[in-house]
């Protein structure tokens, strides 16, 4: 390196007012942008949630007409997905993975800007289809044609929204592998990383493999509905059926980006508070790879019912059923290093031993559905929805506020006030299975999904578990005072802040300077 | 070389480039779903973001040249470039991958199910009588109406020969810079650009001739596939190719040195991918 590379190297502070925010290169500004961004998106998608629930408190229709209905189902999935849960995961990537292998900052950080800024423009995006002509989507987040191609004028807005968001998502994860290969600290191997870089490390594999091909379907959809083209239409050779296949080709490996970064967040947080090592490690490793590679080969399982050739259903329920495997490693895992472990329970404590629990159960319902002839009858119910909310809302949603309230403290300086927080965990997993436990039944029953009316049969379960919504989305406001309160001021946090912490970001102060390992550390 | 301890890494100041970048694109998809959704003010918009997104580009890659040229990155930095490229490579070979999979998936499954191939005896019989299951086709609803297939051995292996010699210029034109001989790499990037462009050029008259016989991207799965694999393909060698141009321009403005042109090392990187892709073509959508 030459002398110059010094100079422009000066120790600065951040910039002041709104430019600090738009210009801003830094990892730690851009992580809590996106954690922002994430919780907007989080509580507007919530209100769509409550919306539905208000609409299924009883039968008939009292608030919403269907389409609305549908348009709330489809723009709750989206926002919550690719609004909420992704750009929370990254930007917990972007704060922590830095400190974490002891780089000075992300390894591009000027395009770590555009990933970020790309999103509250793809965001407006798809939140203004409610206001234009025909209403939002309506035809689910999967978008099957021909109902998609069906939307009115926002359908090209949903389309190009989709492609900005990927566009996101795929700078981020250049970015992240990127850093994580080339910025890491003299002696932090591959081995030695913590599970939280490992596990974003093979998402963004994930990303960069998927999001390109989500790009590619919704490009389909787009010239079908504008340029005569014939992909999905039987009549020019074509095949609807097509569609899932491609989109599900994006839509399983999606699904495992949002969890394996959940995974790694429980990862981290469960031997701090066990106050022993991660049980098997490296196990860890190999068992997030596995369930990415497998992630590739199991997508035809989301589609059992449409029809295709026996043998492709067999082999879809085999290799969905492998995913087990690696999976019950983790969980297996997690349990063991809990096992004589002198543990304590603080609230990001509770919440991931909350996780451990409660995304099992929706890992078992996930097995169950992946048996072919059972699946038959749990397709398109609540059964399913019981199931995927289980591993996202108890599972990834409840690994993300693990993951806030256990480094908060390291962010902003202060501890977050530990009565409210247990409080805010405990309401949260009442409502949570309130909310969702009931769907199972009503969903096995034969109750169908996206559907505004139901049977009167069903209408205590539903009853009870708008109950829980309510309990729940409320709940989620004592989460954003709880945060707010924190940056705001309180109890001054230690360097280590947990007993048990270990790794290279309890090492800096709290909260950290604006550049952190402008030299890097060495790692024994 | 890289991270050992004691060294530093260029962390960049704030900067407006991205956020620009955004506003841009934005600007650019609301003039064209604005055209989608049948307003013809739509154009103007688009050129609004176009003219944006042009100057974020000449803002950002000058900031980034005019850096480079003064040495503010060294070999640590260049790793992340490289990885960078390299991966944004990956993505777009799955952007392709989508596309090859809907041919792959017509051709092999959807078209013989259509013509009642393993259990679909009856969807043939009832609602596609008579449909004989034939690559190519425009369809069991003969979309579009005639056509003339598009031959390989014409145009197409003309423009194989084209990109495949320009693979072999941009090379020669790599190994004049390492050994510092800039006439031969002025020389190896123009003829490598040229050819670029005329690619683009023959591609462009097979697309015209590929109207007047009725081929067009209407024709049904066939004509649906043959024009979006080729368009994204020929969208993507013209990128290639004004990526090219700007290292030629660069090339004569006497940038790079031997040891030092990662700019130009990705765009030949890209080059060679869209030479691969188009061998995919050649042989999928063209020969076989």
């Amino acid at each position: 390196m030459n002398a110059h590379v010094a100079d422009t190297h000066e120790h600065h502070g951040p910039e002041k007012g709104l430019m600090r925010w738009i210009t801003t290169t830094n990892h730690k500004d851009i992580g809590s942008l996106y954690l922002w961004f994430s919780l907007i998106m989080f509580l507007i998608g919530g209100v769509m949630a409550l919306i539905i629930r208000a609409e299924l408190f009883q039968p008939g229709l009292q608030f919403v007409d269907p389409q609305f209905f549908n348009s709330m189902t489809t723009m709750h999935a989206l926002i919550m997905i690719f609004g909420a849960l992704m750009p929370a995961f990254v930007g917990l990537a972007n704060w922590m993975i830095p400190m974490m292998i002891g780089a000075p900052d992300m390894a591009l950080p000027r395009m770590n800007n555009w990933s970020f800024w790309i999103l509250p423009f793809a965001g407006t995006l798809l939140v203004a289809t409610l206001f234009v002509e025909g209403g939002a989507p309506a035809s689910g987040w999967t978008m099957y044609p021909p109902l998609v191609l069906q939307t009115g004028a926002a359908f090209p807005m949903l389309i190009f929204s989709v492609h900005l968001l990927g566009f996101s998502s795929i700078m981020g994860s250049i970015n992240i592998i990127a850093t994580i290969m080339n910025l890491r600290a003299p002696g932090m191997t591959y081995m030695k990383m913590p599970l939280f870089v490992w596990t974003w490390f093979i998402t963004a594999y994930l990303l960069i493999a998927t999001m390109p091909v989500l790009a590619g379907a919704v490009t389909m959809l787009l010239t079908d509905k504008y340029f005569a083209t014939s992909f999905f239409d039987a009549a020019g050779g074509g095949d609807p059926v097509m569609f899932q296949h491609i989109f599900w080709f994006f839509g399983h490996p999606e699904v495992y980006i949002l969890i394996l970064p959940a995974f790694g967040i429980v990862s981290q947080i469960i031997p701090t508070f066990a106050r022993k090592p991660l049980f098997g490690y490296s196990s860890m490793v190999y068992a997030t790879a596995s369930i990415a590679f497998l992630s590739f080969i199991v997508w035809a399982h989301h589609m059992f019912t449409v029809g295709m050739p026996v043998a492709a259903e067999l082999f879809f329920m085999m290799a969905t059923m492998l995913i087990a495997v690696p999976t019950g490693v983790k969980v297996f895992n997690w349990v063991s290093t809990m096992w004589r472990g002198s543990m304590t329970f603080e609230t990001p404590m509770l919440f991931a031993i909350g996780f451990v629990m409660m995304f099992t159960i929706g890992g078992f319902s996930g097995l169950m559905m992946a048996m072919t002839p059972i699946d038959f009858q749990y397709h398109d119910t609540y059964f399913i929805v019981a199931h995927f909310h289980y591993v996202l809302v108890p599972g990834a949603i409840f690994s993300v506020m693990a993951a806030v309230y256990y480094w908060l403290p390291k962010w902003t300086g202060n501890m977050y006030d530990e009565s409210l927080g247990k409080f805010h965990f405990w309401i949260s997993t009442i409502f949570v299975n309130i909310l969702f436990f009931p769907q199972h039944f009503v969903g096995l029953a034969g109750m169908p999904r996206r559907i505004p009316d139901y049977s009167v049969q069903f209408t205590d379960f539903n009853m009870i578990s708008t109950v829980g919504a309510f309990g729940f989305g409320l709940s989620q406001l004592l989460f954003v005072y709880i945060i707010i309160k924190t940056v705001r001021g309180g109890e001054k946090a230690t360097d280590q802040v947990w007993e048990g912490a270990e790794g290279l970001e309890w090492t800096l102060s709290s909260p950290p300077e604006y550049h952190t390992f402008t030299v890097q550390p060495d790692v024994k | 070389m890289s991270n050992t301890a004691g060294n530093h890494y260029y962390v960049p100041n704030g900067t407006k480039w991205p956020f620009i970048g955004s506003v841009g694109l934005t600007t650019l998809i609301v003039g064209f779903i604005n055209l989608l959704n049948g307003s013809e003010n739509g154009k103007y918009v688009m050129i609004v973001g176009a003219l944006i997104l042009t100057y974020m580009l000449f803002g950002w890659f000058g900031q980034v040249i005019e850096e480079s040229e003064n040495s503010t990155y060294g070999a640590w930095e260049d790793k992340s470039f490289r990885l960078g490229m390299s991966w944004f490579i990956f993505s777009e070979v799955m952007f392709f991958a989508a596309f090859f999979g809907a041919l792959f998936y017509a051709r092999v499954l959807s078209v013989p199910w259509l013509g009642g191939a393993g259990d679909d005896a009856d969807t043939n019989r009832m609602l596609w009588e008579g449909f004989q299951a034939v690559w190519p086709t425009n369809g069991p609803g003969e979309l579009g109406g005639e056509y003339e297939v598009m031959a390989a051995w014409g145009l197409p292996a003309l423009n194989t020969l084209i990109l495949l010699t320009s693979g072999v210029t941009v090379t020669w034109a790599h190994h004049a810079l390492k050994k510092d001989n800039r006439k031969h790499l002025i020389i190896g990037l123009a003829l490598t650009v040229a050819l670029g462009f005329l690619f683009v050029f023959l591609q462009a008259i097979e697309y015209k001739e590929a109207y007047h016989t009725g081929l067009t991207l209407g024709s049904g799965i066939y004509g649906s596939t043959f024009f979006m694999l080729t368009g994204f393909h020929g969208l993507h060698v013209t990128l290639g190719a004004i990526m090219l141009t700007v290292m030629l321009v660069r090339s004569m403005r006497g940038h790079f040195t031997s040891k030092n042109h990662f700019a130009f090392e990705a765009a030949a990187w890209y080059w060679h991918f869209v030479d691969v892709v188009w061998l995919g073509l050649f042989i999928f959508v063209y020969w076989l």
